[in-house]
């Protein structure tokens, strides 16, 4: 009996194995290194060109000449190479991915960290480097060592006023940042099959952060009919009977709104501990926390009133944009006193505009509050939606409790 | 083939924006990385770095993907890295940069004094005891000697 990710890849814990990539992808960042080094490889030709993404997010559009001139050249490496390139505007890599093009029991690699938000659908997505994917380019395969598995059991049922963001802060904090290092995460129970597609890729998203390979969660009728609307029909995976190296056992009716505090995601407190804290800015946005469902929460909490600090909000894709705004909730975010950013990274990792000043406090959705990273000198705070919505309201660190 | 040199103590959970901060990412240029390589961790350290081995806690190079992140410490003059775990990409991506990164309990780890380190008998020596290492892959081997995985690739 085997988990997911022994049964995708085809080997018991701890063998090597080589596999196939169905998928792999890259953005403006690693994918000009990756460029680089399939150069210096001297291969001719990728071996499966059809299976590759290039998707332009983390200086989405370019903020300098030196920047446009590395997309430019990435632009003309990939047309040539025969890749599928989504240029500036699209989305977040992650997102994109997750809008149809990755399917239950594929082998996915993605050249970021966040690659594993995609094993939402039951599939091994998994990051890597720049050199390793040109290797993957080439030779349209990669060796993996098939991890031990923790288990995350979820039973019962989110109050209101708490989201998947609160679950995976809640989860990062009892595994700690290297507690999942090597391993595979594999979400089950009830409370994991009534989390949404948004939800499940929250939790996913964020394995890394505890040093994990990848998250998963079976394929299951919300995923058929999520994946549905992009014209595929897939199977169910049932888990089997086996052994896990961690089982860990969480009660969501018991879940809190909670924040990660500066500057280790695994520093996680209730969101009421931080009650009153100023912020200089609130961000919305990123491959954890920008989906149509966030922006929707967001709305529903800042509809009618005005934001008390500077907020950004950044859809993770152009589709999500586009639904906004059909759907009227982006107006209401506007009218809110928001800025809207285009569909990206944004000010996440720190290398485009949005980004903190010395001294400055914020509040994001994101998933990573490591020293300097979105601004030197700065300290944020990760939290849910929720907690960001009614934060920004305030302009200081508020509870959801009761906003909602 | 041994290593040498005086040892770089660093903390635990190291994480790569501490490598190599995202707002020097915007290059091909590998002398910018080593020029601000653990910049936001000490300001001194990039200068310090020629000839050492850097001696981290668990869950080294913890975070993002960037390959900057090995490729800095190399370029900075770093002979290896040693740490009781580290995270996996970063672990992937340094054997690929050709940049030796040993798995190692256990040790204490004392600014300046020498680390000695044996790739192929599997142990690495400081102060004055001997650790045994976690072996790597046949593969990851191969990679390493090669002096990673590009010119592994050439060689193929």
């Amino acid at each position: 009996m085997s988990t997911l990710s022994e049964r995708i890849l085809g080997g018991p814990a701890g063998t090597y194995v080589d596999r196939t990539v169905d998928r792999a992808f890259a953005h403006d960042g690693t994918g000009v290194l990756a460029m680089e080094a399939f150069r210096k490889m001297g291969v001719a030709q990728p071996a499966r060109p059809e299976t590759v993404s290039i998707i332009y997010d983390h200086l989405a559009p370019a903020n300098t000449s030196q920047t446009a001139t590395l997309q430019k050249e990435l632009r003309e490496f990939s047309a040539a190479a025969g890749f599928t390139l989504t240029d500036v505007g699209g989305g977040i890599c992650h997102q994109l991915m997750s809008e149809g093009r990755v399917l239950p029991g594929e082998v996915v690699v993605g050249a970021d960290s966040h690659s594993c938000t995609t094993g939402a659908f039951g599939a091994f997505s998994t990051g890597v480097g720049a050199t390793d994917m040109a290797a993957i380019w080439a030779e349209g395969s990669t060796w993996f060592r098939v991890p031990e598995t923790i288990n995350i059991e979820l039973t019962g049922r989110l109050p209101a006023w708490c989201e998947a963001k609160d679950i995976v802060l809640t989860v990062t904090g009892q595994i700690g940042m290297d507690g999942g290092t090597y391993r595979a995460l594999e979400y089950t129970g009830d409370g994991a099959a009534a989390l949404s597609m948004a939800g499940r890729l929250t939790l996913c998203n964020m394995a890394v952060e505890c040093g994990a390979k990848t998250g998963l969660f079976y394929a299951d009728k919300t995923t058929q009919e999520y994946l549905a609307q992009y014209g595929h029909s897939v199977e169910r995976q049932e888990p089997e009977d086996t052994t896990y190296c961690r089982e860990l056992s969480v009660d969501l009716a018991d879940m809190e709104p909670v924040i990660s505090v500066p500057h280790r995601v695994d520093t996680v407190a209730p969101v009421t501990d931080y009650t009153g804290t100023p912020l200089d800015q609130v961000f919305v946005g990123t491959c954890t926390n920008g989906r149509y469902e966030d922006l929707e929460r967001f709305a529903g909490i800042v509809r009618g009133g005005e934001v008390a600090c500077r907020t950004i909000v950044v859809p993770a894709s152009r589709a999500i944009m586009q639904q906004a705004a059909e759907t009227g909730i982006l107006a209401e975010i506007i009218a809110a006193g928001c800025m809207v950013g285009p569909p990206g990274c944004g000010p996440c990792l720190g290398m485009h505009m949005g980004v903190l000043g010395e001294g400055e406090t914020a509040l994001s959705t994101a998933n990573r509050n490591f020293k300097n990273r979105m601004g030197v000198g700065a300290e944020y705070y990760l939290g849910s939606v929720a907690t960001a919505a009614a934060s920004a309201l305030k302009g200081e660190i508020t509870s959801p409790e009761g906003a909602l | 083939m041994t290593l040498s040199g005086p040892a770089v103590c660093l903390g635990k959970d190291i994480d790569t924006d501490l490598v190599i901060a995202g707002r020097y990412l915007r290059t091909k240029d590998t002398s910018v990385w080593a020029e601000h390589v653990f910049e936001d961790l000490d300001p001194t350290l990039a200068s310090q770095l020629k000839g050492t081995v850097i001696v981290a806690g668990n869950n080294m190079g913890c975070g993002s993907s960037r390959e900057q992140a090995p490729v800095a410490i190399r370029e900075a003059g770093a002979i290896a890295v040693i740490a009781p775990s580290f995270a996996r990409i970063f672990f992937r991506n340094a054997i690929n940069v050709g940049l030796p990164v040993i798995e190692c309990d256990g040790l204490t780890c004392e600014d300046g004094s020498t680390v000695t380190i044996s790739l192929e008998d599997g142990w690495v020596e400081a102060d004055g005891a001997r650790h045994p290492i976690r072996p790597l892959s046949g593969r990851m081997q191969d990679i390493l000697a090669a002096g990673g995985l590009v010119p592994y690739w050439r060689n193929k």
